[in-house]
């Protein structure tokens, strides 16, 4: 304590302190706030950039809301036909649900084998799972394009989907064990008494009880999948076969060289973006807890 | 009856073999088998349109001694890496501590830090590089609006780097979710403690928290670093390398080898050279750990 505070009275002392707290509580709500504007103005910039005319983006300092309010820019830039938003937008659906759906089955059905049952090699093989987490993926890049093309698999979907169903990655796989070595061991003990065989147990008895593994796995596949850049760069070549992110590539050099059409490339960038907002919001909590099992119990 | 009996005892191996094959042929086609032949690529010459030739350690010995990019793809990707991850845990570590207090609306808030994460890929790079517009971008609005008469980022040797840095702290919020997750499992029993002994609040932070979620900061350390010598698709989509190659990454570099050029051993030999520099890294990391991360539970000799 300071010496000055013996002359001052017990009320002058509670006073302080509680200026104090004040002090620090509306500081601490101020840098909340600046911090929450910066981390929020970049989306309005993209809305309020989408939503204008050719004319208007190229205006300092900027104009926050559009005048007029174009909507007609996400219906261009889904009809113009230098990139065939259409077409992009079914192929990445197709994509990214097939890809998940096998990532999902796979990686539950080995995440089973590595929780539930017990067999020769188990805990060795788990370690292997573990080791190819570090791996980063450019040291199989080369050769793996390489087997797709003796497959004849360049330019269809098959690069980008086949693989996940072998295991679905060691990210998955160990999500799902952690998840299921938590689901109570007498569950099987007593489906094995009632008969019941393995795949039985895996699909009617643990795969049920395992919804929230489920679901941030779908949430992380999801966005892996729907986001992918790398893969579908190197395996598609012809626009027909093209997803979102490489026609967002496409459209960055419409309308000529070095002249970028930036509220249509917005729009464009916000329709890409939009399904992930929209799951963030509906499922928020499965999003923390996906990265909180991988950083925390990992 | 033999047979059966050694069935019996046989079939829970095989059911957890069975279930566990998709994994082990993925492992073997899509990773093992694929190690081995990168291996071999970096020794040979591969144009893909002709088989590979043998060149024994030749790929490596241009790499240093020739290759005029590959030494500046290094260093900007070392350098990305120094800034950008160091930037990421302090970042993230503070909003986590100030969104671990009782405040109003803590829901939101946290939504709202860490809803920029969940975005990622081409979008953001494009959204990004119309921010970092050097005439009428969102960047050098705000600057200035303090004042600051902005420079022209992503077409400056100088600011293409930080520009992208400065993007990647957008999405610290992934950090900070794992932060907040660490900060909620610290005993609360030990500030009780520590108060009781007469600490303050500073003494408190260094020699309770601190301590006590430096494995998350280990774990954020490792992942951020290990992201950040791979960061390809902003350098792709907003500068391809430039300006003057000051956002060559090592990851373009390949990037440009495999596919462009389609020399797939050099390629090839690039990657072990990536994956070497990841590990030394990590480990590095890892071996330094000792000295800065606390265990709980461990008792250390002094």
């Amino acid at each position: 304590m300071a010496t000055g505070v013996g002359t001052a009275t017990r009320h002058q002392v509670d006073f302080r302190i509680r200026a104090g707290r004040l002090l620090a509580r509306t500081s601490l709500y101020m840098v909340l706030s600046l911090g929450a504007f910066l981390f929020l103005v970049p989306f309005v910039w993209m809305v309020s950039t989408a939503l204008k005319e050719a004319g208007d983006v190229m205006k300092f300092p900027p104009e926050w809301i559009p005048q007029p309010v174009l909507w007609g820019n996400f219906v261009e830039a889904f009809t113009q036909d230098y990139a065939p938003f259409g077409i992009f937008f079914k192929n990445t659906i197709v994509i990214t649900a097939t890809a998940v759906f096998g990532q999902l089955l796979s990686a539950s059905l080995v995440g089973f084998s590595f929780a539930r049952l017990r067999w020769w090699g188990r805990d060795y093989l788990f370690l292997v799972v573990l080791a190819t987490m570090m791996l980063p993926y450019q040291v199989t890049l080369v050769p793996v394009f390489v087997l797709m093309k003796v497959l004849g698999w360049i330019d269809s979907f098959l690069p980008l989907i086949v693989p996940f169903y072998l295991g679905g990655g060691a990210f998955y796989i160990f999500l799902f064990r952690q998840f299921m070595m938590t689901i109570p061991l007498e569950l099987d003990d007593a489906a094995r008494i009632d008969g019941c065989g393995t795949l039985w147990l895996y699909a009617r008895i643990i795969l049920p009880l395992s919804g929230p593994a489920l679901a941030t796995a779908a949430i992380f596949s999801f966005l892996a999948h729907w986001n992918d850049f790398i893969g579908p760069l190197i395996y598609l070549n012809s626009v027909s076969n093209y997803t979102l992110s490489l026609g967002l590539r496409i459209l960055q050099g419409y309308g000529g060289y070095g002249i970028q059409r930036w509220n249509l490339l917005m729009a464009a960038s916000l329709f890409v973006m939009l399904p992930v907002l929209l799951l963030f919001f509906f499922a928020q909590k499965y999003f923390i807890q996906g990265i909180v099992t991988y950083g925390v119990k990992g | 009856m033999h047979k059966g009996k050694l069935w019996r005892r046989i079939r829970p191996h095989a059911a957890g073999w069975l279930c566990a094959s998709p994994w082990i042929l993925g492992f073997l086609v899509f990773t093992l088998g694929p190690m081995i032949w990168s291996i071999y690529y970096s020794l040979t010459e591969y144009p893909l349109i002709r088989p590979p030739v043998w060149v024994g350690l030749d790929n490596y010995r241009f790499m240093l001694q020739e290759d005029k990019f590959f030494f500046n793809s290094l260093r900007v990707t070392t350098l990305y890496a120094i800034v950008a991850v160091p930037l990421h845990l302090v970042m993230g570590f503070l909003m986590a501590l100030m969104l671990n207090q009782k405040i109003r609306y803590i829901a939101l808030w946290r939504t709202v830090y860490f809803l920029p994460s969940v975005v990622s890929g081409v979008a953001v790079a494009l959204l990004w590089q119309w921010i970092f517009n050097s005439d009428f971008g969102l960047a050098n609005w705000l600057l200035g609006l303090v004042g600051i008469d902005g420079p022209s980022w992503l077409l400056s040797p100088t600011w293409a780097l930080p520009a992208l840095i400065i993007m990647s702290l957008w999405g610290v919020g992934g950090s900070m979710v794992i932060f907040i997750a660490g900060l909620q499992g610290v005993p609360q029993a030990l500030y009780e403690a520590a108060e009781i002994d007469g600490s303050n609040a500073v003494q408190r932070f260094w020699h309770v928290t601190v301590p006590m979620v430096s494995p998350v900061i280990l774990f954020n350390l490792i992942i951020g670093l290990i992201a950040a010598l791979q960061t390809f698709t902003q350098a792709f989509i907003m500068t391809a390398g430039g300006p003057k190659q000051s956002t060559h990454f090592f990851m373009l570099h390949l990037y440009n080898n495999a596919f462009q050029w389609l020399k797939m051993g050099y390629a090839s030999a690039l990657a072990w050279v990536l994956f070497a520099y990841i590990l030394i890294a990590t480990l590095f990391v890892i071996r330094s750990s000792s000295l800065w991360v606390f265990y709980e539970g461990e008792i250390k000799g002094r």
